[in-house]
C-alpha cells in the first residue's frame, strides 16, 4: 500500500509547488502585459500619466471582475485554470505586436486598447480565486492565502523590475510580450503533465501546443513584425502621423524635442536643426549682394525659409514642395509654425506643391538664391533631382551673381555620394565651393555651393545666429582626409551613379 | 535632408505586409473598376471586308496618294518633304493618325495606346537618325557619335523583374538558379554577343536594324527555315529560366511564342541591337510619357494639312495615267475617287490585297494585344528593387506594365501603368474572338488581378483601368516568313502601287515601319522623276 501511494504523493507535492509557481508566473504575467499596454499607449497616443492610470484602473477593475466571475465556476477548477493560462498566454503574449499592427490600420485605436487589457485583466483575475480553491484542499485557509498572495506580490514585484531594467532595452516591446505569453503557456503545459491522468485533457494539450508553436513563431520572426508595425520602430512618442500619397509623414515629440520623419527618414529635431538650416541658408544667401528673389526647392517644413525671411531684403520666396500634406501641415499646426517662425504663411512666400523636376523645366523664373534641399537620394525617383540634367535646367534660372547651395548627405559616411553631387553640378556647368558642418541629429552633414562663377570663401553673416559664425563658415570648407575629394562619376538620368553608391555606403555604414 | 538610408525598405514592407492582409481579408468584396474600352475602328473595318461602301461621287487629282497614316505612311509622308516633294495627301481612316504608335492622356498622364518605346537605333539606321536629329532627340554630336536628349532616355531604373516574389533589377533572374540555368544563359548570352558582332564579307552585321541592312549568309538565312524553339532544343537549352526569358522576348516583340517564332526573328531580338551613341549607353532606350506617339505627332505636325483623317481607301486599281483610288469620307458618308500618278499602300498586307482586289497570302498572320492603362493614385512598390520604368513579372501571364510617369517626374505619386499583354497561347483567330467576345468588365478584372498579383500595395489605388484591344498588332515573323514570304511579296509590288508596311519586313518594329515609309516613298519619287538622293 505504501509503497504504491508514493509515486502519487510525490506527483501530488509537484503539483502543489507547481501551482504555487504559477501564482507567481500568473503574477508576473499580469503585471508585464499591463505594463506593455501602459508603455504603448504612452508611446502611441502620448500624456503617459493618463495612459498608465487609466490602464492600471481598467485592468485593476477587470481582475475584480474576473475574480467575483469565478463564483460561477461550480466544479472542474484545474482544467479552467489551464485553459484560462492558455488564453492569457494567447492574448497577453500577443497583444504588444497586436497593438502595433493595429495602430496603424484602424480608426478608433482606445477601445481596442482598453477592451485589451479588460479582457486580459478579467481572465488573470478568474486565476487567482480558482488557484486558492484548487489549494484549499491541500492547505488549511490561512496558509492558502497567505500562499497565494505572497507569491502575487512577489511576483509583481518581479515584473516591475524587470520590465524596465531587463526587457524593454533587451527584448523590445513585441518580444517581452511574446516572452512572457510562452512563461504563461508553459507553466499550463507543466500542470497538463502533473494532473492525474483520469481527467481527459486532450483538447487542452493541443491547444496549448498550437498557443506555444504561435508564440515561438512570433518570438522568431518577431523582427520582421518590428518592421512590419512602423510605429514601433520610432524610440519616441508619435504625436501625429499620416500617409499622403507621396510619402508617410511621423512627427515624434519626446519632451522638447519634435522631429519629422518621411517615409522613416529623419528629417530634423528642433533640438539641432537651427544647426542645419543656419548652415543651409546663410552662406548662399551671404555671398549675393541684396537677395530679393529665392527659390527654395523641397524644404516644405518652412525652416529653411525662416532663416532666409531673417535676410532684411527679400520681397519674393518660392518653396516648390511636392506634398500639399507636408507644407499644409507645416503651415497650419500652432506647435510647427512656432518652430518655422510662421514662415509658409507670410505675404512673400509662394507655396507650389509641384514635382520639382518638372516645375524646373517649364518656368522662366530667376533666382537670386536657389536652395536646394531634396531628401537624400534613396531612391531614383528623388536621384533624378541630383542628375546633371537637372541641374542643366536649374542653370537658367539662377539670376547673374546668384548663388546656388544643395544639401548633399553626410561626406563622412557617404564620400563617394557627396563628391557625385559636386562632380556633377560641375559637369552641368556650375563652379562648387563644398562645405560640410556637424549637425548631432544628422552627424557630419554636407552641402555644395554651386555659382556660374567661383562662390569663393567668404560670405556676409547675419547678426543674431545660433552657430554659424565667420570663422565657422570659413572652416567648412576645409575638409579633413576622411572626407576629401575622390574620383566619382557624374550622376545623369540614363545611369544613376549617386544612387548606388549613396545606397552602398549608407548600407556600410548602418551594417 | 535625411539620415536614415534605411528607409523605404521598411516603408516598403510595411506596406507590401498591410496590403497583403487586406487583401487575404477582403478577397469576396470587390468594386467594379471604371474605364473605357478602345481599339482600331472595327466598324470600318469591317465594312471594308464586306465591301459595303457607296460608289464615288466625285473625282479628286493629287499626284501622289498615301493611304494609310500609320509609322510607316507618315515616314513615307516625311521622306517626300524631306525631298521637298510637297504634292502629297495622306489619307487616314481613324481620327487621330499614329496607328499602333497612338497615345491617350488624362489627368494624371499622357500614356501610350500601344508602341512606348524606341531602342537607340544602330549605325545602320542612317534615315531614321535623320529624322531623329530634326525632332530634337539627338542634341548634337560628339567623336562622330549622335548625342541623345537625357530626357528622352529612359531614365535609370529601365527594368526590374518579379522573381520568386522579390523585384531585382534587369529582367533576367539572378538569385535561385541551378547549375543548369546558369550554363544554360551564359552559353546563350555568348552566343548572342557572337552573333551580334559577326559581319558578312561585305562588312553588314549579321542581324541588323532594319532587317533590309543584314547580311544574306546562307547558315543564317537557314535560321529562318525554323522555329526559335527547335533551335534552342538543338543547342541542348533546355533551362526553364533561360526558356521564359526568351518566351517573354518573343511575346514582347513579335506577340508570338518561341514555338511559331523563326530562330532567325527570335535570335534578331537578342543579337541586333548595337545603340550608335556617343554616351556609352547604347543598350538604352528613347521613351516618352506617350510612347512613340511621341514621334508619330511630330511627323504629323510636320506633315500638316496634308492629312485627311476620317478617309478609308476601298478600292485602288490602275488607270491609264496612274492609279485610281476609291475613298470613302466617314463624315460626309459617301465616297470620292482620287486619281494619282502613285499611290503608296501604307496598311498591312491583308487590307492591301483586298483594296487590289487580289488574293492575300496565307502566310501573313498577325498577332492580338490588349493594352489597358491603369490609373492609379499611388505608385506601385513591392519587395526588392524599386520601380523602374518597365516592370515584369516572371509569374504572370501578362507582359508587365510602363510607368508613363518614369520620363516627366521625378515623385512617385498618382499615375498611370501600361499594361501589356499578347494574346500568343491560342491560334491568332481565336484570340482577337476572345478579345471581342470576353467582356470589358471582365477584361478589367483580369487586368487589375495581374496588377495586384504583381504589387498588391496597389490594393485600393486602381482608379481606372482604360482597355484597348489590337486585333492586328503585330505581324507574326513565322519560320520561313523573313526571307521567304517576305521578300516575295515585296518583289511583287510595281509602279504605280508602291506598299509600305511593316509586315514587309516581317517585324512589327517602328524601325521597320519607318525604313519601309521611307523606301516606299523613295521608289515612288524615283517612278514620278522626282530627284532626291536616297536616305536609306
Amino acid at each position: 500500500m505504501a509503497d504504491a501511494s508514493a509515486p502519487t504523493e510525490r506527483r501530488r507535492t509537484a503539483l502543489v509547488g507547481l501551482l504555487l509557481a504559477s501564482v507567481f508566473a500568473v503574477a508576473t504575467c499580469g503585471l508585464i502585459y499591463e505594463l506593455l499596454a501602459g508603455t504603448i499607449a504612452s508611446y502611441l497616443l502620448g500624456d503617459s500619466v493618463t495612459q498608465f492610470s487609466i490602464i492600471i484602473g481598467t485592468y485593476l477593475f477587470a481582475m475584480g471582475v474576473g475574480s467575483w466571475c469565478s463564483r460561477y465556476v461550480k466544479r472542474d477548477e484545474l482544467r479552467l485554470f489551464i485553459r484560462v493560462e492558455i488564453l492569457v498566454a494567447l492574448v497577453g503574449g500577443w497583444s504588444a505586436a497586436g497593438l502595433f499592427l493595429l495602430f496603424p490600420l484602424v480608426e478608433q485605436f482606445r477601445p481596442i486598447l482598453y477592451g485589451l487589457v479588460f479582457v486580459i485583466g478579467f481572465l488573470v483575475g478568474l486565476e487567482i480565486p480558482l488557484l486558492m480553491r484548487i489549494l484549499r484542499d491541500r492547505f488549511d485557509f490561512s496558509e492558502t492565502v497567505s500562499n497565494v498572495l505572497t507569491f502575487d506580490y512577489v511576483g509583481a514585484l518581479a515584473a516591475s523590475l524587470l520590465f524596465p531594467l531587463l526587457l524593454v532595452p533587451h527584448l523590445g516591446l513585441i518580444r517581452t510580450g511574446l516572452m512572457f505569453g510562452l512563461l504563461n503557456v508553459g507553466v499550463a503545459l507543466l500542470l497538463l503533465l502533473l494532473v492525474p491522468s483520469r481527467a481527459s485533457l486532450m483538447r487542452e494539450r493541443i491547444l496549448a501546443l498550437v498557443v506555444m508553436m504561435s508564440l515561438i513563431a512570433g518570438l522568431l520572426t518577431a523582427e520582421r513584425i518590428q518592421r512590419w508595425s512602423e510605429i514601433a520602430a520610432y524610440g519616441e512618442r508619435v504625436i501625429y502621423a499620416t500617409s499622403s500619397p507621396y510619402q508617410r509623414l511621423v512627427l515624434t515629440r519626446h519632451d522638447d524635442d519634435i522631429r519629422l520623419y518621411l517615409n522613416g527618414n529623419l528629417q530634423f529635431s528642433s533640438r539641432d536643426e537651427y544647426r542645419y538650416h543656419e548652415a543651409l541658408v546663410h552662406p548662399a544667401m551671404g555671398r549675393v549682394a541684396r537677395p530679393a528673389n529665392v527659390l527654395i526647392l523641397g524644404g516644405g517644413d518652412g525652416l529653411a525659409a525662416r532663416e532666409v525671411f531673417r535676410h532684411p531684403g527679400v520681397r519674393h520666396v518660392t518653396l516648390v514642395d511636392l506634398d500639399p500634406a507636408m507644407t499644409r501641415l507645416f503651415s497650419q499646426t500652432g506647435l510647427l509654425r512656432a518652430l518655422n517662425g510662421d514662415a509658409l504663411t507670410d505675404k512673400r512666400m509662394h507655396v507650389v506643391n509641384a514635382d520639382a523636376f518638372r516645375w524646373v523645366r517649364e518656368t522662366k523664373a530667376r533666382f537670386d538664391v536657389i536652395i536646394v534641399d531634396f531628401p537624400d537620394p534613396v531612391d531614383f525617383s528623388v536621384g533624378k533631382l541630383y542628375t546633371e540634367t537637372f541641374y542643366r535646367m536649374l542653370r537658367p534660372h539662377l539670376a547673374p551673381g546668384g548663388m546656388a547651395v544643395v544639401q548633399s548627405t553626410s561626406p563622412l559616411v557617404a564620400p563617394a555620394a557627396f563628391w557625385t553631387v559636386a562632380q556633377t553640378l560641375e559637369t552641368a556647368g556650375f563652379q562648387t565651393r563644398p562645405y560640410h558642418v556637424y549637425v548631432p541629429s544628422f552627424g557630419e552633414w554636407g552641402f555644395i555651393l554651386a555659382g556660374l562663377v567661383d562662390p569663393g570663401t567668404t560670405t556676409r553673416l547675419l547678426p543674431g545666429n545660433r552657430f554659424l559664425s565667420d570663422a565657422t563658415a570659413r572652416q567648412a570648407l576645409v575638409f579633413p582626409l576622411d572626407m576629401a575629394r575622390r574620383r566619382v562619376p557624374v550622376n545623369r538620368l540614363d545611369n544613376q551613379a549617386l544612387v548606388r553608391s549613396f545606397a552602398e555606403e549608407w548600407a556600410r555604414y548602418e551594417g | 535632408m535625411k539620415a536614415d538610408a534605411g528607409g523605404p525598405s521598411r516603408r516598403a514592407i510595411l506596406k507590401g505586409g498591410m496590403a497583403a492582409a487586406t487583401v487575404l481579408a477582403l478577397p469576396a468584396c470587390e468594386t467594379p473598376t471604371s474605364g473605357s474600352s478602345g481599339g482600331a475602328d472595327m466598324a470600318l473595318g469591317h465594312r471594308l471586308r464586306d465591301g459595303a461602301f457607296p460608289e464615288p461621287v466625285r473625282e479628286e487629282r493629287v499626284p501622289l496618294l498615301i493611304a494609310g497614316g500609320g509609322v510607316a505612311g507618315l515616314s513615307a509622308g516625311w521622306r517626300l518633304r524631306e525631298a521637298g516633294f510637297d504634292d502629297f495627301r495622306l489619307i487616314e481612316l481613324e481620327d487621330q493618325p499614329g496607328g499602333n504608335a497612338r497615345g491617350g492622356r488624362n489627368a494624371v498622364s499622357a500614356y501610350p495606346l500601344g508602341a512606348h518605346y524606341l531602342p537607340i537605333p544602330n549605325e545602320e539606321a542612317r534615315g531614321l537618325r535623320h529624322m531623329l536629329r530634326q525632332m530634337g532627340v539627338i542634341v548634337g554630336e560628339r567623336d562622330g557619335k549622335p548625342v541623345y536628349d537625357p530626357l528622352q532616355l529612359c531614365a535609370d531604373l529601365q527594368e526590374r523583374l518579379l522573381w520568386q516574389g522579390k523585384w531585382q533589377e534587369g529582367l533576367v533572374p539572378r538569385t535561385g538558379l541551378s547549375s543548369k540555368d546558369e550554363a544554360d544563359l551564359a552559353a546563350f548570352n555568348r552566343t548572342m554577343a557572337d552573333f551580334s558582332r559577326r559581319r558578312d564579307t561585305e562588312g553588314r552585321p549579321a542581324f541588323a536594324i532594319p532587317i533590309a541592312y543584314s547580311a544574306r549568309d546562307a547558315d543564317l538565312l537557314a535560321l529562318d527555315r525554323m522555329s526559335f524553339a527547335q533551335w534552342l532544343d538543338q543547342q541542348g537549352w533546355t533551362s526553364s529560366v533561360l526558356r521564359a526569358h526568351v518566351r517573354y522576348a518573343c511575346r514582347d516583340d513579335y506577340g508570338t511564342e518561341p514555338a511559331d517564332v523563326s530562330a532567325w526573328a527570335g535570335i534578331h531580338y537578342f543579337a541586333s541591337r548595337r545603340g550608335f551613341t556617343a554616351d556609352g549607353s547604347g543598350d538604352n532606350e528613347l521613351t516618352w510619357p506617350e510612347g512613340n506617339s511621341r514621334l508619330t505627332s511630330l511627323i504629323a505636325d510636320r506633315l500638316g494639312d496634308r492629312i485627311t483623317t476620317g478617309q478609308v481607301a476601298f478600292r485602288a486599281r490602275p488607270d491609264e495615267k496612274g492609279a485610281m483610288v476609291d475613298v470613302f469620307d466617314a463624315q460626309q458618308g459617301s465616297s470620292i475617287r482620287y486619281r494619282a500618278d502613285a499611290v503608296i499602300l501604307a496598311m498591312p498586307h491583308f487590307i492591301a490585297t483586298r483594296l487590289l482586289g487580289e488574293k492575300p497570302d496565307a502566310a501573313y498572320s498577325y498577332a492580338p494585344w490588349l493594352i489597358a492603362n491603369v490609373t492609379v493614385d499611388r505608385a506601385p512598390e513591392g519587395k526588392g528593387s524599386a520601380l523602374a520604368w518597365d516592370n515584369v513579372s516572371a509569374s504572370s501571364a501578362s507582359l508587365g506594365y510602363v510607368v508613363a510617369t518614369h520620363q516627366s517626374d521625378s515623385h512617385t505619386g498618382p499615375t498611370v501603368l501600361t499594361w501589356y499583354m499578347a494574346l500568343s497561347d491560342m491560334p491568332p483567330a481565336s484570340a482577337r474572338r476572345l478579345l471581342v467576345d470576353r467582356s470589358d468588365v471582365d477584361w478589367r478584372r483580369l487586368v487589375r488581378d495581374d496588377l495586384l498579383g504583381m504589387n498588391p500595395d496597389l490594393n485600393g489605388a486602381i482608379r481606372s483601368i482604360d482597355l484597348w484591344k489590337w486585333g492586328h498588332a503585330m505581324v507574326r515573323p513565322t519560320p520561313g516568313f523573313l526571307w521567304d514570304v517576305a521578300p516575295r511579296q515585296r518583289a511583287a509590288i510595281l509602279p504605280p502601287f508602291f506598299r509600305a508596311h511593316s509586315d514587309l519586313s516581317g517585324l512589327s518594329l517602328f524601325e521597320e515601319a519607318h525604313y519601309r515609309g521611307m523606301a516606299a516613298a523613295e521608289a515612288a519619287l524615283s517612278s514620278i522623276g522626282h530627284p532626291h538622293e536616297t536616305l536609306l
